[in-house]
């Protein structure tokens, strides 16, 4: 039987020629991740297991994004931890605030994760990577501390489901409201332990950006990964940004997968996922009796140039509704500079919105936006969870940023065209 | 032991918000598991007792502190339906038990009185004179749970 793009990088982590759904390997990491809430525990894991080496100071990659800049003590206290560490050990890809970003969108944006590897990173949107063809998944802490020294770990290898994708996208349509309706169409289990595995000619339509959203937000199907074949679209993001030697993955002709869902891009209009579940997703023309209080436009979901872009379109020229505030947060340093070259900044400002540092913040309900009861956002997250951006009794929309922009203006939940 | 039980895809930003999350402390962190869904749980739960939960327990965000906050709070098993897999590997990792039985996880109503014996997967309803019969943890990793997670049963390894 043949094997899927996960199985066959699974295979060559694990030295192996062949690899069975189910079979448990153990793998060779590329490379380890952690942040400022996940590492700390990390390196307590470390230090309480006697380690005193790490695998390769490249590849044990620090990044300070979720309460940072600080917000209180404690998480001053949790980054210093992280920064002695990787001075001790003397890590290169240790980002701290003016040098880091969401995670998410940062390592691919330095290259450092490129196709055919495989990573761990104590972050459950770990996942975005197979956006890269890269296998990449989301551990716990404990799992993280003991990868960072010796350069592997194990895994189940998964069995998998095929996303066939064909058709065209809409105008507004972007990555964000595929994986929304995929979400709407399996449920947040859907892919429970299971690879999601996109193919199809579908494919060409999506940009990186898309490509990075889509497979972030395979956890929020369950899933263990998701992942994408490469094609010229990946060659011209990794041009300039990886230098070393890579090897790209296809499916065998024959690879096992348990289901195959077809979609077509044709059907897919600009979709929102309401409280308080990710799978909740409707049209977002539905939305026009739920006035908002906030829109969040970043994250390591939808923080990129290409995003702020979306935003920047829709809000040009236009102001936010009476009472909603607007927060815009580029999601790295360099997103961050290019959207100010670009002029992006003046159409935010104009548009009364607020640009924030690069932060997960508000996201987790962490700093930067937290919600009080009764509130309700349109924001450009991947979680809609009970209290997840704030009090139990706010509510959280999730969007594209056309649709969070659209909303921002409209003061309700707004299809982009209903702005323009 | 008595039972607490939820719904299904009982999410990490419940179990433990994440603006709990600058503390890696346990007793900080069991202090506030599962306010946001049921603010009475830690004035109710006592050592030893089991979580009952439906599909997906754990789904969401792969902060250990998730588990590591139930454990705290004297949980001594958690049964549900069926885990989301960063959870189960991190419960596994900590040292907190955990059994999949969708039988059980069903049958059992809110304080009801259960017990579990781990070494055959067997799950008594006192309350409800019934058992249900869940894959027991092979050998190792029931050696690791005792033992109280994957760190501390490596230095033992260590240690002989």
């Amino acid at each position: 039987m043949g094997m899927t793009m996960t199985q066959k990088i699974l295979a060559a982590h694990a030295g192996m020629n062949e690899v069975h759904a189910g079979q448990l390997i153990q793998a060779k990491l590329d490379l380890t991740l952690g942040n400022d809430i996940t590492a700390p525990v990390a390196i307590n894991e470390f230090e309480a297991a006697g380690f005193d080496k790490i695998f390769d100071k490249k590849k044990v990659v620090f990044v300070m994004d979720h309460f940072t800049p600080n917000k209180d003590i404690k998480s001053a206290t949790q980054c210093k931890q992280c920064r002695v560490f990787a001075k001790r050990f003397g890590l290169e890809n240790f980002f701290d605030v003016g040098t880091m970003g969401i995670e998410h969108a940062l390592l691919p944006e330095k290259g450092l994760v490129a196709p055919g590897e495989a990573v761990i990173g104590a972050d459950s949107h770990t996942c975005t990577y197979g956006a890269l063809n890269a296998f990449s998944t989301g551990v716990g802490s404990t799992d993280l501390g003991a990868a960072m020294s010796v350069g592997y770990t194990w895994f189940k290898v998964p069995a998998a489901i095929k996303i066939n994708l064909t058709g065209k996208k809409k105008d507004f349509v972007s990555g964000k409201d595929v994986i929304l309706f995929l979400i709407g169409k399996i449920g947040v289990d859907g892919a429970l332990y299971k690879s999601l595995e996109f193919s199809g000619e579908g494919l060409k339509e999506l940009t990186m950006a898309d490509r990075l959203t889509i497979a972030n937000m395979a956890i929020e199907a369950g899933a263990k990964n998701g992942i994408f074949p490469v094609d010229e679209i990946t060659r011209e993001f990794l041009e300039g940004r990886v230098t070393r030697d890579w090897k790209a993955y296809e499916p065998d002709p024959d690879a096992e997968y348990e289901q195959v869902i077809n979609l077509d891009l044709n059907e897919i209009d600009c979709t929102v996922s309401w409280p308080h579940l990710p799978e909740n997703a409707k049209p977002a023309t539905e939305g026009r009796e739920i006035k908002i209080d906030q829109i969040v436009i970043g994250s390591c979901t939808n923080g990129r140039i290409d995003d702020l872009k979306a935003a920047a379109d829709i809000l040009k020229g236009r102001h936010l509704a009476e009472g909603v505030r607007g927060i815009i947060i580029p999601a790295t340093q360099s997103v961050y500079r290019e959207a100010m070259k670009r002029g992006y900044f003046d159409i935010f400002l104009d548009a009364g919105c607020i640009i924030s540092t690069p932060t997960c913040g508000p996201c987790l309900g962490g700093h930067m936006g937290v919600l009080a009861k009764g509130e309700r956002c349109v924001s450009t997250t991947n979680r809609n969870f009970v209290g997840r951006m704030g009090h139990t009794e706010s509510e959280i929309y999730l969007a594209s940023p056309a649709v969070a922009a659209a909303s921002g203006i409209a003061g309700h939940i707004a299809h982009p065209k209903e702005v323009l | 032991m008595s039972a607490h039980k939820y719904g299904d895809h009982v999410d990490t930003d419940v179990i433990i918000p994440a603006r709990y999350l600058a503390s890696q402390d346990e007793k900080e962190l069991a202090s506030h598991c599962m306010e946001d869904i049921d603010k009475d749980f830690v004035k109710k739960v006592k050592p030893g007792d089991i979580m009952v939960a439906g599909f997906n327990f754990g789904c969401g965000s792969s902060r250990e502190h998730a588990p590591v906050a139930i454990k705290a709070s004297g949980i001594s098993c958690v049964i549900a339906k069926s885990f989301a897999r960063i959870f189960y590997r991190n419960a596994i990792n900590i040292g907190l038990a955990i059994l999949e039985c969708p039988e059980a996880a069903e049958d059992i109503s809110d304080g009801d009185e259960v017990s579990v014996n781990f070494d055959t997967g067997v799950i008594t309803n006192v309350t409800k004179n019934k058992t249900y019969k869940a894959e027991p943890f092979p050998e190792f990793i029931k050696k690791m749970i005792d033992e109280g997670g994957l760190i501390a049963s490596l230095k033992n390894k260590k240690g002989a």
